[in-house]
């Protein structure tokens, strides 16, 4: 045991190099590392919002909004198809809308096989061979139903989440916060983090609005009455005004935000705020023959469901931009200009779990996370020396070597250090020692049976590694669920308590050995203190 | 120098007469523990409760009681209001406000407009909001990885060492848990995430010192072939009575040093994981080491064992005697 040929030390001081050189951009200013050639690494610890201040919402998506949409969508593409098919357009009654499947009636028997042909275009799935359809179409004589498939919905769900993610990200970028970090979680949920964030509302009011523009013509038939019990006209709905009261509007949109290419915050004709937008050239030309044709009729301008406002057409208007007024402050008109900019989202979502920590919250929890690691190593040090000595202060070295170890992977591979994190750590310096204590009784015990010096320390290493190794697995076995199970925080204790439990076998096993063998083999101590 | 020895050498301690005493206790903290849980209850923090937690800093002392009615009048629902940490920070909670996911949302905003109208100083250190479904998720998510924790180093030990060994092991890893839940619930701390993490500590621990002793009962066993079990227990159990002792006590020392100067946040964590480090030492000497008498281990337990390619790699193991 005492022999440890070359390649062996040299291996371990390759290590403990490695540890140190991952974990040096921690200990240089930041200016150092700017201008610090590349072979140097720069990563530093990354620290958790607990720690550096920040918000964590999870927002999840109502995918019944999914279906909708696409039930909608599906709607439109149906009545189109159907009036464009080849030999004239189709009549159709009955048109209704479940929750996952609409049908209609075909007036004429004679038309059926033309609306079929028509429809099934409608149900082709898209990408060719293998593909597999989003919807089934079924006949029950003249009655038609198309029904969305399971996988349909999944897809629908996907694709929705994915664009959610796109524009929650330039929604958040528009912010002007650093690095934020969302990730898709599960199949309709996303987890927003933003770090250093002082103010959440902000980022909520942001983040919880879907921001779908809609231009739609105000039915002005509509009967007074009906329209105050809550009831449209066919062809029409009841939506609210944000002034209040309510306003029965077509139900097909003329245009809508999707076709928007900017949005910002300008001033009405009575220099009160109000947001400019400006559509792209198929949207200018649509909203100038939409306006073109209905000059003298009013219009609704809908945002979320709501109508901001309703103003007369006057003249068409060509140039494909426009102004929306209401009652704004700079504020609410710079979030509008925002929401616009970045698009709509297509799933309302719902902030279900939020934790918010303020700046200097995290700064206090680092000082005393730092104060009570460091105090712990000090006065374990200092019980390690009283109680073992010369091997006391091995483990001490083995101690400080692991945390160099622990801190220098951490930053290598990008781990997030959160404050359970910190108390892992504390604790990983228990289990270090531990290792020692371990081996150092074991040691004390064959002295005391009557071995050598050497004989003892060597039976004592031998003889404590495989206790040590079983108490260990039993820890990373602990550890390893956590990381499993654990959200968050807790990943960040178990993933310090995991690290920190490999490197403290490590360098309080065979680094402690190395500096035993070689310190026995120098002296050749005839009786050991200890 | 003269080095520190907390157990003086040759100690000999009949731990094993006290067993019938020791379990006996045991059983009653355990059972007792049960129905505290069951009555009491847990004090379940945000994560596992839902609703709404905030930390709110003001320039001054904290007026309670004006707070209380502030927040009571915005929000629904009875809120608790404590001091926390000094008299400046108070952390509010609210229960679950009834309605939809986002509804807590709703009532965070209302009490936050609520509190800056009163006192425009106020400072919001921390907001944490769990709606009902995720809490619930928490919940099923943290009693499993306990669980499964204390399930799977029990088929660890039963694999390492013997099927008695592993009983022995789990019932001192459910001891353990079970104690430190009652202690919650008799306290009515915070049961939160950190908690379940420091639970799930506590089981990797407190076997961390059940198998440093039934690793020298395995050894023991196979050296001394004539001992009865109760004595090689004893001896196994005075043997790693110092490593018991020292580890223990730089357990503590760590522990305690984050008790006192980690900070509010991990407060609640520390007291679980100092109060765990304390039972899982007790559990390893007087309920996992008498549990293998009863379960009948004796010197024939690892005949196979010793028959087998381990003990042809340490043949020179046999001849040892304490010397």
């Amino acid at each position: 045991m005492l022999d440890f040929p070359k390649w062996k030390i040299w291996s371990i001081a390759a290590t403990l190099l490695f540890g140190l050189y991952l974990a040096m951009p921690n200990f240089l200013p930041e200016s150092v590392l700017r201008s610090a050639p590349d072979i140097l690494p720069t990563k530093q610890l990354n620290l958790g919002l607990d720690l550096r201040g920040g918000s964590h919402l999870m927002l999840e998506a109502t995918t019944d909004d999914v279906l909708k949409t696409k039930m909608e969508a599906l709607e439109d593409l149906v009545r189109s198809e159907l009036r464009v098919v080849e030999g004239g357009a189709v009549s159709y009654r009955d048109l209704s809308m479940g929750k996952d499947r609409l049908s209609l009636t075909i007036t004429n028997p004679a038309d059926l096989d033309r609306a079929l042909a028509a429809l099934r275009k409608v149900t082709q799935p898209a990408g060719g061979f293998g593909a597999v359809r989003d919807t089934d179409l079924s006949n029950n004589g003249t009655r038609l139903t198309l029904t969305a498939t399971s996988d349909g919905v999944a897809r629908a769900i996907d694709s929705a989440m994915a664009q959610a993610v796109e524009v929650i990200r330039r929604r958040i970028d528009e912010l002007g916060t650093r690095e934020p970090n969302i990730i898709r979680q599960g199949d309709t949920r996303i987890v927003v983090q933003v770090p250093g964030l002082q103010d959440p509302a902000a980022l909520k009011a942001l983040i919880g609005k879907t921001a779908k523009l809609e231009f739609k013509l105000v039915d002005v038939d509509a009967d007074p009455v009906m329209l105050a019990e809550g009831r449209a006209p066919p062809g029409s709905q009841v939506l609210p005004v944000l002034e209040g009261g309510t306003l029965a509007v077509k139900r097909r949109a003329i245009i809508s935000g999707d076709q928007l290419v900017d949005s910002q915050v300008s001033s009405d004709q009575n220099n009160q705020p109000a947001v400019s937008f400006r559509f792209d050239s198929t949207g200018g030309r649509r909203f100038a023959q939409a306006t073109q044709a209905n000059v003298g009729r009013p219009f609704a301008i809908i945002l979320d469901g709501i109508v901001i406002s309703a103003p007369r057409i006057n003249e068409p208007i060509l140039g494909g931009a426009g102004i929306i007024s209401g009652s704004y402050t700079i504020a609410t008109a710079n979030e509008l200009a925002i929401l616009l900019r970045s698009g709509k989202l297509p799933v309302e979502l719902k902030v279900i779990e939020e934790r918010t920590v303020g700046p200097d919250l995290g700064a206090d929890s680092i000082r005393a996370g730092a104060i009570a690691s460091v105090l712990a190593t000090v006065l374990v040090a200092v019980f390690m020396l009283v109680t073992y000595g010369r091997f006391g202060w091995y483990s001490v070295i083995a101690l400080f070597l692991n945390g160099i170890l622990v801190l220098g992977i951490m930053s290598g591979i990008g781990a997030t250090l959160t404050l359970p994190g910190i108390a892992g750590f504390v604790l990983t310096i228990g289990a270090a020692v531990d290792a020692n204590v371990l081996i150092n009784e074991r040691i004390r015990e064959e002295l005391r049976r009557g071995r050598a010096p050497i004989s003892a320390v060597e039976t004592g290493y031998r003889e404590a590694s495989r206790t040590i190794f079983d108490a260990n697995v039993t820890n990373v076995i602990a550890a390893a669920i956590m990381f499993a199970f654990g959200s968050g925080p807790i990943k960040g204790f178990a993933v310090v308590l995991t690290l920190g439990i490999i490197t403290s076998v490590f360098t309080a096993v065979t680094v402690t050995r190395l500096l035993a063998a070689r310190w026995l083999r120098r002296t050749r101590p005839a009786a050991l203190v200890l | 120098m003269r080095l520190l020895k907390l157990v003086p050498d040759n100690t000999n301690i009949g731990f094993l007469r006290w067993r019938n005493v020791a379990v006996g206790i045991s059983l009653l903290m355990i059972l007792g523990s049960i129905v505290l849980v069951g009555f009491r209850g847990l004090n379940f923090g945000v994560d596992f409760a839902g609703g709404l937690m905030m930390e709110v800093r003001f320039e001054n002392a904290a007026k309670v009681d004006a707070l209380r009615r502030t927040v009571n009048a915005a929000g629904e629902g009875a809120s608790s209001i404590q001091t926390f940490g000094d008299a400046n920070t108070v952390s509010i909670r609210l229960p679950l406000p009834p309605g939809d996911e986002a509804a807590v949302q709703v009532a965070v905003k209302r009490i936050q407009d609520a509190i800056t109208a009163d006192s425009p100083d106020a400072q919001f250190r921390r907001v944490e909001t769990v709606s009902g479904k995720v809490s619930g998720e928490l919940i099923q998510a943290g009693g499993l990885a306990i669980l499964f924790a204390m399930i799977g180093i029990s088929i660890y030990i039963w694999l390492r060492f013997e099927w008695q060994f592993g009983v022995g092991a789990l019932f001192a890893l459910v001891h353990d848990v079970a104690i430190t839940m009652g202690f919650f619930a008799i306290t009515q701390m915070e049961f939160d995430l950190n908690i379940v993490a420091a639970v799930l500590t506590i089981v990797g621990y407190s076997l961390n010192d059940t198998i440093v002793v039934y690793d020298r009962v395995r050894e023991n066993l196979r050296k001394y072939r004539k001992m009865g079990i109760t004595e090689i227990l004893d001896l196994s159990l005075n043997e790693t009575l110092p490593r018991t002792i020292v580890t223990s006590l730089t357990m503590i020392i760590a522990l305690g040093t984050l008790v006192l100067f980690g900070g509010t946040v991990l407060f609640g964590f520390s007291v679980a994981m100092l109060l765990g480090i304390i039972i899982g030492t007790y559990s390893s000497i007087f309920i996992a080491a008498p549990i293998l008498v009863w379960l009948g281990v004796g010197p024939s337990s690892f005949l196979a064992a010793d028959s087998s390619a381990e003990s042809r790699l340490r043949p020179q193991q046999r001849s040892e005697r304490k010397g």
